[in-house]
């Protein structure tokens, strides 16, 4: 006969239960630990001043405008080439193409691009759209390569939300006479948008935070003005981060931390984004 | 004098994969005639159906033989699909409005092919509704979703959509399988309606309501016609057998 504290089956539940809020608390844990010190050591800079001038003294005081200013040019560029090639593709592969051993391939590869290290996307755009399309150290040239990067997540996003429409949508457009695109962007595309835009949201919030691709593509050590055009090098905020944490000695805590708080800001604004037009969706979806 | 058909179907066989759906299928279908076609579930009917509009194309594995003719016409030869889907419309076994307004579902084929002025909208989306037995019902809020109808009203919004596309072929795939017997008689009763303008055909499920509403009936058993003939005679006076075990209940 079984003895002591597992005897009734209530007791094992609730040990379950205890197993599951502890998993659970040592997940969150590190992520609020992170937030609270990163806000604690960072929200002292955060002035006026630290948004809007540029930085001074070596980058030690000043602002971090130049950088935000550069953030933000990356991520607008990035959503302007990703978005319309990584719909349209997606659209492509899930709605036009017949499903053969070749789709199977060329899904496998793009997931399989998904798990590529941030730093050969970065060594790609180097070797591609720096040197040999002569772009040089640019934004358009960090714009292109980050849109690479997050092409992959916008193309499984697009595609997830193509076939949460449902058939039946298809059928009643043939069957009332429409060619294939016309189905596509009546009865298909209407209704998938908004996974799409969060996808694709995701897919660049997660892309702006990252340092590797956009070190040798766009990064300027220190460039105290606004770049000029998109073939201009820019200040970015994770490689201004970077900089201000191993390059120069004695830079004061509340700048450090006041510029990973900026990141983490926008990055949570992106998804933040996300997040309402998904609700919005789920509000007002009718099927 | 003699009228050739609106259809003529011949020899027509129908496999997806290895596995056979319809075999040597002839049948004769005229102008402004209601067809109810009959038989168990996996007995080739829904196929059939979706021969005449090429909707079975959509599936990978469809293989055919055999020829449809539209007033002459061989529908196989047709290079514009959508074209021929304008004249042979489709009403599905499931209701399926498109989640935009119900004046916008009526509107939805029209205006893949052209637009249309704001008069002009109108007129259709009402000619179409009356036609459907469902003008009175929703007149007054054409632009409320389509999703918040009833399942009865849905499926009428679905005849009215088609009706839209002025098809000369309507097709309906077991219409009311989903609804309740008041809006089953609804629906019923626009189909006799629209008999004095259209071809109608009707695979049904219910023996009963192709009793009700078809001049001609045809049963198929298994992938195969086995008879054809006007309701009446083909429910008092069949001449198979197997027709008899089927419209009394006594098969399977």
């Amino acid at each position: 006969m079984r003895q002591g504290l597992l005897a009734s089956p209530q007791a094992r539940e609730r040990l379950a239960f205890w197993l599951l809020r502890i998993a659970l608390a040592i997940v969150l844990f590190p992520v609020l630990f992170i937030l609270a010190y990163m806000v604690m050591r960072g929200a002292p800079g955060l002035t006026w001043e630290f948004l809007t001038a540029v930085p001074r003294s070596g980058m030690r005081a000043g602002g971090i405008f130049p950088a935000i200013i550069g953030t933000v040019y990356l991520v607008i560029g990035m959503l302007l080439v990703a978005l319309p090639l990584g719909v349209f593709a997606a659209i492509y592969l899930s709605e036009y193409a017949h499903p053969s051993r070749w789709t199977r391939v060329i899904r496998l590869a793009i997931v399989n691009l998904a798990g590529v290290p941030s730093v050969v996307y970065g060594l790609f755009g180097l070797g591609f759209f720096v040197m040999f399309l002569r772009l040089g150290t640019s934004i358009a040239a960090g714009a292109l390569t980050l849109a690479i990067m997050s092409l992959p997540i916008i193309i499984t996003a697009t595609e997830e939300a193509l076939r949460s429409v449902p058939a039946s949508f298809r059928q009643v457009a043939y069957s009332l006479g429409a060619t294939r695109w016309q189905m596509v962007r009546t009865a298909v595309l209407p209704y998938a948008l908004p996974g799409i835009l969060t996808g694709a949201i995701l897919g660049v919030s997660r892309a702006a935070g990252e340092t590797a691709p956009i070190l040798f593509t766009v990064a300027a050590f220190y460039l105290p003005r606004l770049p000029q055009s998109i073939f201009d090098p820019a200040m970015t905020l994770p490689y201004h981060l970077y900089v201000l944490a191993t390059q120069i000695p004695n830079v004061p805590a509340r700048v450090t931390y006041g510029t990973a708080l900026v990141l983490v800001g926008l990055v949570i604004l992106l998804n933040l984004a996300a997040i309402i037009i998904r609700a919005h969706f789920r509000r007002t979806r009718q099927w | 004098m003699v009228t050739p058909p609106k259809l003529h179907i011949e020899q027509l066989s129908i496999r997806f994969g290895d596995l056979v759906a319809l075999h040597a299928v002839s049948l004769a279908i005229h102008a402004r005639e209601i067809i109810g076609v009959i038989g168990p579930a996996n007995s080739g009917k829904t196929s059939f159906l979706r021969a005449i509009n090429r909707m079975n194309e959509l599936h990978p594995a469809y293989q055919r033989t055999g020829t449809i003719a539209l007033d002459g016409e061989e529908i196989h030869a047709m290079r514009d699909v959508a074209a021929l889907r304008r004249r042979v419309g489709m009403v599905f076994a499931l209701p399926v409005p498109l989640p935009m307004s119900i004046a916008q579902n009526v509107l939805y084929a029209p205006q893949l092919v052209r637009r249309l002025a704001r008069g002009a909208a109108e007129a259709i989306v009402e000619r179409s509704l009356t036609a459907a037995s469902l003008w009175e019902e929703v007149k007054d809020r054409l632009h409320d979703s389509a999703m918040k109808l009833s399942g009865g009203q849905q499926q009428r919004l679905c005849i009215a959509r088609t009706l839209a596309l002025e098809p000369e072929v309507i097709l309906f795939d077991e219409p009311c399988s989903g609804l309740d017997p008041i809006s089953t008689a609804k629906v019923e009763e626009a189909m006799v309606q629209l008999k004095q303008h259209y071809t109608l055909v009707l695979v049904t499920n219910n023996t009963k309501q192709a009793a009700r509403v078809a001049d001609r009936t045809a049963l198929f058993l298994m992938g195969e016609l086995i008879e054809c003939d006007d309701t009446k005679r083909l429910f008092t006076a069949p001449r198979d057998a197997r027709t008899e075990a089927y419209i009394s209940g006594r098969f399977g």
